[in-house]
């Protein structure tokens, strides 16, 4: 027996509501889309500024506070391999890239993951949603992202965002949950409001786990690098799409070498190691 | 609100051996706990209500657990009032109800006449930070905080600038013992260390009433002794009013003025530990006395032979007798007197100024034994 199950016109309705976003909401993409460039070209400027050294030592000189001589030491290496096989221009057009899309995706996910520690409710509506903004295959939010934000480096941080901020979300609601319970109930026996027990005791405490979760969008973020570039993020992206092209393995390794420096890099400075 | 409190602290840590505890059973109850049910469960209401209407804890077991049953105590300014049972039995919930940590379901808990259940959050909120302060089983101190911020924390919350707080965080904490452990971590300490600053946060907010749920649990036997006792004079002094549970009855007989023994969310017996000794209400509470540290708890005025039933002769060999003893002083206190006295000792009265009976090294062996008919039927009735 044939049980007949009708066309359902999903991609119908996509396009129908994405053009009556872009007719209501047109202004406020335009006004989305300089604030974002505009807060990319500005990193840019400041990565590409000083030579190359400069920035650097800069870098390193921060992984010797956060962490260790040792991260400092690989820095300098891993960048003057990068700066070595000429890709010092794109990798700091990534590291931008990827830095705001990081620092975005933190400041919409960390409140997200606190909304969901508070209420249950939340949490059921959240889960889902991070669920399906992660495994959807990221290329997916390109087309969208397209039609909004018009070519550049916009629709691949944006889509860039999407994907990479479930973790945020999730490893905030966890790392508040499972704050000892008892010293939170302190926290209410000596009449503290809830919003001072989540300063003071609550995000403290959960800090371990937020940073793990940080970590995780920074390497997620990193992922999509490759996929910006298709959307003329340009970068080290669009270096791996370029050679692509031009079946280049020369240039796809050179480029791919610089991401896996830059990834290095971000992981070692932003993971949570055992203190000595 | 706060000003002159830390100078009468002060004055109050500094006056040491000077009882200023108030006659328990006197004067308005602190705290006032009236018909509370609390139950656990989607429709708790509905459920108390059945219960309120005869329905026992067994009926209404699918629809929710009801973790207390219509309790009724008052707590006098003072006292230190132990709550005892066995694990589950209820205590955490009922104390939980008393700064509504956990709100009661039915029923009313005033705190200093204040209903709990008619005030506003901000209210709530101020009641715990003024009145009712908190001592944990597991401490709950903030890990990420040294030691004089967590003792300081409760001063926060009331809202004292930060000088004077960290001012009198310090004489706590020099009080509980912890000098110079002012910026070490919790973590650096031991485990009876913390429960000291966990003790110093709540003695530092200065509160009428002071909850203390198992705080000292989690300790082992020496140390839990040790505390134990610097409870009982830290109490002598400053003249709190504690409500401290535990599942271990010796802890309860030793610092109880009263006890209320629990059983499955029912109060079974409230008394003063010398009444839940001699007179258990029923073989529930006689089966847990069986155990008891008995020369812990009995004081001399329960044991002595009063001075009006001596005999003549009595009277005359025992007037000879130098040796004595206070009316309150515990067994364990007496019996190196009567062993040093070789024959009886004198009791005199609590202020020292009559003489209101004798003891005899037999008086005390006698107090020591369990009654046999209770207790044999009541470790039979529990098995
Ligand atoms: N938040 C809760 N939700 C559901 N049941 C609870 C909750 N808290 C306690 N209970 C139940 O209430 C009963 C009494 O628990 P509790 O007050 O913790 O006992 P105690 O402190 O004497 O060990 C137990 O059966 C426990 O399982
Ligand atoms: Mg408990």
């Amino acid at each position: 027996m044939e049980i007949p199950v009708p066309r359902i016109p999903l991609g119908d309705w996509i396009e129908v509501i994405l053009d009556w976003l872009l007719a209501t909401l047109g202004g406020f993409f335009t006004v989305i889309r300089n604030f974002l460039e505009d807060l990319y070209e500005l990193l840019l400027w400041v990565l590409m500024t000083p030579e190359w050294w400069i920035i650097t030592l800069v870098l390193a000189g921060l992984g010797w506070w956060l962490r260790s001589w040792q991260l400092a030491l690989g820095t300098v290496i891993g960048f003057i391999l990068i700066v070595g096989v000429n890709q010092w221009e794109n990798a700091m057009s990534t590291l931008s890239l990827v830095t705001i899309a990081t620092l975005i995706a933190v400041v919409i996910a960390i409140p997200l993951g606190i909304l969901g520690a508070k209420s249950y409710t939340a949490s059921k509506i959240l889960r889902p949603i991070m669920d399906f903004m992660q495994t959807m295959p990221p290329m997916v939010y390109l087309i969208p992202a397209l039609v909004i934000f018009r070519v550049g480096v916009v629709p691949g941080m944006v889509a860039t965002v999407i994907f990479a901020m479930a973790p945020g979300v999730r490893f905030t609601e966890l790392g508040i949950r499972g704050v000892d319970s008892e010293v939170v109930e302190a926290g209410k026996a000596f009449g503290s409001p809830p919003g001072k027990i989540l300063r003071q005791i609550q995000l403290p405490l959960a800090m371990p786990t937020i940073m793990a979760g940080v970590n995780q969008v920074i390497m997620l973020s990193l992922s999509m690098v490759v996929i910006a570039g298709m959307v003329g993020a340009g970068g080290l992206g669009g270096e791996v799409v370029a050679s692509l092209n031009r079946i280049n393995a020369g240039l796809g390794f050179e480029s791919g070498l610089a991401v896996v420096i830059l990834a290095m890099y971000l992981d070692r400075l932003t993971s949570i190691q055992a203190k000595t | 609100m706060y000003k002159g409190r830390e100078e009468e602290l002060t004055r109050e840590l500094l006056a040491v051996g000077q009882s200023t505890m108030s006659e328990p059973n006197t004067g308005q109850p602190v705290v006032r706990v009236e018909n509370v049910y609390k139950i656990f469960g989607r429709r708790p209401k509905a459920v108390a209500e059945k219960m309120q209407a005869g329905a026992t804890r067994k009926d209404v077991e699918n629809q929710g657990t009801a973790a207390v049953i219509d309790a009724t105590f008052d707590v006098y300014p003072g006292e230190i009032f132990v709550v005892m049972g066995l694990s589950g039995s209820g205590k955490s919930t009922l104390i939980r109800t008393l700064n509504a940590l956990q709100p009661a379901t039915t029923g009313t808990v005033e705190v200093r006449g204040q209903d709990l259940a008619k005030l506003s959050p901000k209210e709530l909120r101020a009641l715990r930070s003024e009145h009712i302060s908190m001592v944990f089983q597991h401490f709950a101190l903030f890990p990420h905080w040294t030691n004089i911020e967590n003792a300081a924390y409760s001063l926060e919350t009331q809202g004292v600038a930060k000088q004077e707080r960290y001012e009198k965080a310090r004489e706590v904490l020099a009080a509980v013992g912890l000098k110079g452990w002012e910026d070490s971590y919790p973590s650096e300490l031991s485990g009876g260390m913390r429960q000291r600053v966990g003790l110093a946060r709540a003695l530092a907010a200065d509160t009428d009433v002071m909850l203390m749920d198992e705080a000292f649990s989690a300790l082992d036997p020496l140390i839990r002794r040790e505390m134990q006792e610097e409870l009982k004079q830290i109490q002598d002094r400053l003249g709190r009013t504690i409500i401290f549970i535990t599942h271990d009855l010796n802890e309860a007989m030793f610092l109880g003025d009263r006890i209320a023994v629990m059983k499955d969310g029912e109060i079974a017996q409230i008394g003063t530990p010398e009444q839940i000794l001699s007179e258990p209400a029923d073989d529930y509470v006689a089966s847990f006395t069986s155990d008891v540290d008995r020369a812990r708890v009995l004081t001399a005025e329960s044991v002595m032979v009063p001075e009006n039933e001596l005999t003549e002769e009595d009277r005359a060999s025992f007037a000879r007798k130098s040796l004595s003893v206070k009316s309150d002083a515990t067994i364990q206190q007496i019996v190196p007197v009567v062993l040093e006295a070789q024959g009886p000792v004198a009791v005199d009265s609590a202020t020292g100024s009559d003489r209101v009976g004798y003891i005899r090294l037999a008086t005390l062996l006698e107090a020591l034994t369990p009654q046999e008919s209770t207790v044999v039927d009541g470790a039979k009735a529990a098995n």
